[in-house]
């Protein structure tokens, strides 16, 4: 198996560069095909590792080449597959591979087919690079390049300048990230002279829990992490790299690369529960993200937007977890995120593409009827989200709650309200665009079709998995074995000695009929409110007050652009104009004409007047005589 | 002692002169890339002969002018072979680049730059304090003629700026180079490890670190003495910016390892966080007017101006990691200054201007273009897997063992480099501009051809970075052992 290891990265890889300069030359079956059996390849390859993982328990690490060194600073490029990248990887290809088929079906009107599939594969070889490697560094590599296809792919349809703005946005905001990531990776290797996990680690291990040290730098990896996850204040790019293909959302900017983050920090899981503050750090922004956009997220009305800012606050969600020291719970609700997450945004993909590319769900409305497996698969989406069991984020979520509920009470509330906002924004999105009567045009009515198979296999697949994923982290309570909390054990041992507890049965019982009782509810109120009253959005004029806030995302776009782009940009000019050319250069310059000047001044004095010459002879002389004289 | 170190010179002076006989442009230009294709390959083949650890070798040393002591005396270690490498490899890349341009006097143009060739060789293995001064200024005789005779509207102002400013500042090396001199002991001489043994007082070493810093600091440039460098780069032909960022500019990082380290490194401490920050500030500044910018070419000139900034403060640290960081970086830098300025050279060519806000969608033209554009562009903005992402790990990292707020500041063009380049990315090849797209049309297969290359390039350093570090390593270790520092 080890020796198959590089296998999984390299296929993707292969992918990319077949589709990359085979270009024109393929035919579109070809090209799609190519690069879904390529991820599929990879996925075989992982569950084969998972396997004897899960046979042997023993981690397999491949070593690599020496990739670069200076003295002591000494970077490795290899590879560490143990339990929690194994995990990943399986989310990674399994959940990359059917996005991939649906692409196939969705992206087929698209003329420049296979530079999308070379970008997707690509984007898949840099995810299984940051997961796949042994130390930071590769981490790195794999961080900074989905960067790039997250980049490439936001802007897939460059024609369009906003797209392209939306793209640099994610990038830079990402890079804002990255600068942080970069400076705690340097923090690192001058504290533990490497960036092997397990030096790291190990070093780690043997200094006082809350050193000044410690937290700085896993304060500065959390920085990386806001960035990569779109949390406060680094979450701006994520609802508007909804402008990229909706398959690309649904794998990049929903399952996998925005879950870096969580990964990142599971991975340093020594780092964090030795230092508390950071953790608290980490725990409160989480908790801040998840109401925040969970808020926004209820006033939006294109379809994308709601889901992303939804993404946005269940990432919330899993950083609390890890805050609080959760950490085989936060890669719980990864999976389970992943599993309905994505269905969710190829549902959204298979309206958008019914509709004809309409994605204000005001303009929808009765899609149910024309769209059957699409309805049904976004119910199964909307109910696991939600939290309704026994659908897959019920466990997942509960499970955070619970934990939270044990470290901080009142973090614990903002989840819970946050929980309910949840199925208030996923079930008024789920009627307005379901039920009711179809709001758009004559012509859009028409053409109005469920997606082709090579499009419904995967919703249908991912529909399966967002109802039974949940089972494998069953709570205490049901005295099922947490399947995955066990298996992870080996990466998390440290942390879990370090932070204990569970929460009563009792406690756990309550929480389970009280959500079951709110969310009963918000169901009801909110399909009387959509649905019998047939209630719709109200158009932009109309809205006000807090919901103009909440529709305008609380501005914060705005607020940037005056506060950082628009002074850039002006500082940048006037220090071009005024300091650069007006100042720095202008003495450059007058120095050459003081030169200049001067030198003019004195070719006066040749003036070819033998009268003057001897004056300045004799005057030469007095002076020399009279120097002499006093000295 | 055999005769092959001057191979050096003696290539680029047929170069010269086969030239000089052939006066159809192609024909030359074949002719010229061939001759500089062969020094690229006497550099490998010394190379293979090369051992990293043996100090220098391929040593040719003879008198020149006894009584004063100065001898001709070249040599080739680690940090020699490294900067022997860029010269030679960037050399044939920059005359393929003028292959399909209609270079007007053909015969002085690829002679000057044989000659510029010849005069940077000289730079890179001087191990005489002398002919190092007498290299420094040959080579910027040819680059002058070149920005003089086939620049831009305004060159003639221009040149003779650049001419006076970097002319100045030689000179004050030239009196701390004499002084040095006369400190030797009887009878004096001008070799470089009589200048390593001197022993300097404190005050000495600063007026000589001063003397050394405005000359190196002027051709690098570091803010404030950079003001001549947008506009020449700006005004210069393409390959005349070629030569200056790619490779010109390294003598400046390079005098400072080789003559100012080792030979004043008290006051290289005592200065050290003053010059670092000098050269932090002017990242963020040079960054900061690249987003002014809205001429393609001056914003890459603003923008080599920070990367070289960023190889300047880490050479200042004293740290091994920054050293070798910086010393990689060199090349680095220099291809993908190579690559963004034929990028600029191309635009020039196909829509008669640099300025960015009259394109627009050039990817709907030439998808090769907008795709090998971007390769560049990674390696601009150091991407892992390019190989600025080696040097600039290195140097950041080292900076920031150094001091972490100064590695902060300079850190910031990780941002500031994504924001002037992707606008410029976004503003040229993204977009629709049906004028611009019918004006570009396609790439000519020597573009393309030079384009991969540059790219191949980028990624390969990128990928394995190794072999290049382990030959700087000892003489880089070796020059902090000069300076009194124990690298680790």
């Amino acid at each position: 198996m080890k020796n198959l290891i590089w296998l999984i990265p390299i296929l993707p890889l292969a992918g990319f560069i077949i589709n990359g300069i085979g270009n024109k030359a393929l035919s579109r079956g070809v090209s799609g095909w190519l690069a879904s059996l390529t991820v599929l390849g990879s996925f075989i390859l992982s569950a084969l590792a998972f396997n004897s993982l899960a046979d042997s328990n023993a981690v397999i690490s491949v070593d690599g080449y020496q990739w670069f060194s200076a003295g002591n600073f000494n970077l490795e490029f290899g590879f560490l597959i143990d339990h929690l990248s194994i995990v990943m990887l399986l989310v990674i290809t399994g959940v990359g591979f059917l996005i991939h088929v649906y692409s196939i079906g969705y992206m087929s009107h698209e003329p420049d087919y296979a530079r999308y599939f070379a970008y997707l594969n690509l984007f898949v070889f840099f995810m299984l690079l940051l997961v796949m490697g042994s130390s930071y560094v590769v981490m790195f590599v794999g961080w900074e390049g989905v960067g790039l296809c997250s980049y490439l792919l936001i802007g897939f349809w460059f024609k369009n300048q906003e797209y392209n703005a939306a793209a640099r946005k994610a990038f830079i905001m990402n890079r804002i990230g990255d600068l942080g990531f970069l400076l705690g990776m340097f923090l690192i290797l001058v504290n533990f002279g490497s960036l092997q996990y397990d030096t790291v680690f190990e070093a780690a291990k043997n200094m006082p829990s809350g050193a000044p040290v410690l937290t700085a730098i896993a304060l500065l990896l959390f920085v990386g992490a806001t960035g990569k996850s779109a949390q406060i204040p680094l979450y701006t790019w994520l609802p508007d790299a909804m402008a990229g293909p909706t398959p690309v959302s649904a794998l990049i900017h929903a399952a996998t690369m925005v879950t870096a983050g969580i990964y990142m920090i599971i991975r340093s899981n020594v780092l964090y529960v030795m230092a508390p503050f950071a953790s608290q750090i980490v725990a409160v922004i989480g908790a801040v993200t998840a109401i925040f956009a969970a808020l926004i997220a209820i006033k939006q009305n294109d379809i994308k937007k709601v889901l992303a800012y939804s993404t946005v606050s269940q990432l919330g969600y899993m950083f609390v977890a890890l805050g609080v020291g959760a950490f085989s719970t936060a890669l719980f609700h990864v999976v389970t995120h992943a599993f309905f997450k994505a269905l969710l945004f190829l549902c959204a993909g298979s309206v958008i593409h019914g509709m004809g590319g309409e994605q204000d769900i005001r303009k929808m409305g009765g899609l149910k009827k024309s769209l059957p497996v699409t309805h049904f698969t976004f119910l199964i989406g909307t109910l696991a989200i939600s939290g309704v069991p026994p659908f897959a984020g019920f466990f997942s979520k509960d499970e955070i709650l619970a934990q939270t509920w044990i470290h901080n009470p009142l973090l614990f509330t903002v989840l819970a309200v946050t929980s309910v906002l949840t199925a208030v924004y996923m079930f008024r999105l789920y009627f307005v665009t379901f039920y009711g009567d179809f709001r758009g045009t004559h012509h859009q009515q028409e053409n109005l079709h469920e997606s082709p198979s090579s499009m419904t296999i995967p919703l249908m697949v991912l529909a399966v998995l967002a109802t039974v994923g949940g089972f494998i982290g069953l709570p205490e309570l049901f005295h099922g074995p947490h399947l995955l909390s066990e298996f992870l054990a080996p990466v998390t041992a440290y942390a879990d000695a370090y932070i204990s507890g569970s929460a009563s049965h009792a406690f756990e019982m309550n929480m389970i009929i009280i959500s079951i009782v709110v969310l009963a509810l918000i169901i009801a109120f909110t399909r009387s409110y959509y649905v019998k009253r047939n209630n719709i959005p109200e158009t932009d004029s109309q809205t006000e007050g807090f919901s103009l806030l909440l529709s305008n995302k609380f501005y914060v776009d705005e607020i940037y652009r005056a506060v950082v782009t628009r002074p850039m940009d002006v500082l940048s000019r006037f220090g071009y104009n005024w300091i650069e050319k007006g100042f720095i250069d202008r003495i450059v310059n007058s120095m050459g004409l003081l030169t200049n000047g001067t030198s003019g001044m004195l070719r006066l004095t040749q003036s070819g007047n033998i009268g003057f010459y001897l004056f300045a002879m004799v005057l030469g002389i007095v002076v020399l005589i009279a120097l002499k004289l006093v000295i | 002692m055999t005769l092959l170190p001057l191979l050096l010179f003696v290539l680029p002076v047929l170069g010269m002169i086969t030239v000089s006989l052939i006066s159809d442009r192609k024909t030359a230009a074949i002719a010229a890339l061939l001759i500089s294709v062969v020094s690229f390959a006497d550099i490998c083949w010394k190379m293979a002969g090369f051992d990293p650890s043996g100090g220098f070798q391929y040593v040719f040393d003879q008198w020149w002018v006894e009584q004063l002591g100065i001898s001709f005396a070249i040599g080739i270690d680690g940090l020699g072979m490294i900067m022997l490498l860029l010269t030679n490899l960037l050399v044939p890349l920059i005359i393929f680049s003028s292959f399909d341009r209609q270079i007007k006097s053909h015969k002085a143009y690829y002679g000057l730059i044989f000659f510029m060739q010849a005069a940077l060789n000289g730079v890179f293995t001087s191990m005489d304090g002398f002919l190092f001064y007498v290299f420094w200024e040959l080579a910027l005789i040819p680059i002058w003629f070149i920005c003089l005779l086939w620049g831009g509207s305004d060159r003639v102002r221009i040149t003779l700026k650049f001419f006076i400013y970097t002319l100045s500042g030689s000179l004050v090396m030239l009196v701390a180079i004499i002084w040095l001199y006369l400190q030797t002991p009887a009878p004096h001489d001008f070799s470089l490890q009589s200048f390593y043994d001197l022993s300097l007082t404190a005050s000495q070493q600063s007026w000589v670190f001063w003397a050394f810093f405005l000359a190196f600091a002027i051709k690098i440039p570091v803010f404030p003495l950079h003001t001549w460098q947008p506009d020449t780069y700006t005004d210069a032909p393409s390959q005349g910016t070629m030569l200056l960022s790619g490779i010109m500019l390294k003598m400046g990082l390079y005098g400072i390892l080789r003559w100012m380290i080792p030979v004043v490194p008290q006051a290289v401490q005592q200065w050290g966080m003053l010059a670092v920050f000098l050269a932090a500030i002017g990242i963020v500044y040079a960054s900061a007017m690249a987003i002014a910018q809205t001429d393609f070419k001056r914003m890459a000139a603003y923008a080599s101006m920070a990367h070289v900034g960023l190889i300047a403060a880490g050479l200042f640290t004293l740290n091994l990691q920054a050293l070798q960081g910086g010393v990689f970086q060199m090349v680095s830098h220099g291809i993908t200054a190579v690559g963004l300025f034929f990028i600029a050279d191309i635009l020039q060519d196909k829509l008669k201007s640099n300025e960015m806000n009259d394109m627009g969608g050039l990817a709907n033209s030439s998808r090769s273009f907008s795709l090998l554009f971007m390769v560049i562009l990674l390696g601009s903005v150091a991407l892992p897997l390019t190989g600025s992402f080696v040097g600039e790990f290195l140097l950041l990292g080292g900076i920031f063992a150094f001091n972490s707020w100064l590695s902060l500041i300079a850190g910031l063009s990780v941002i500031l480099g994504a924001v002037y380049m992707l606008r410029a990315y976004n503003k040229i090849a993204l977009g629709e501009n049906t004028v611009a797209e019918a004006a570009f049309g396609k790439l000519t297969a020597n573009e393309k051809i030079l384009l991969i290359v540059i790219s191949v390039l980028i990624i390969g350093t990128g990928i394995y970075p190794m072999p290049l570090l382990k030959i700087a390593e000892p003489s880089i270790v070796n020059i902090l052992h000069h300076a009194g520092v124990n690298p680790i």
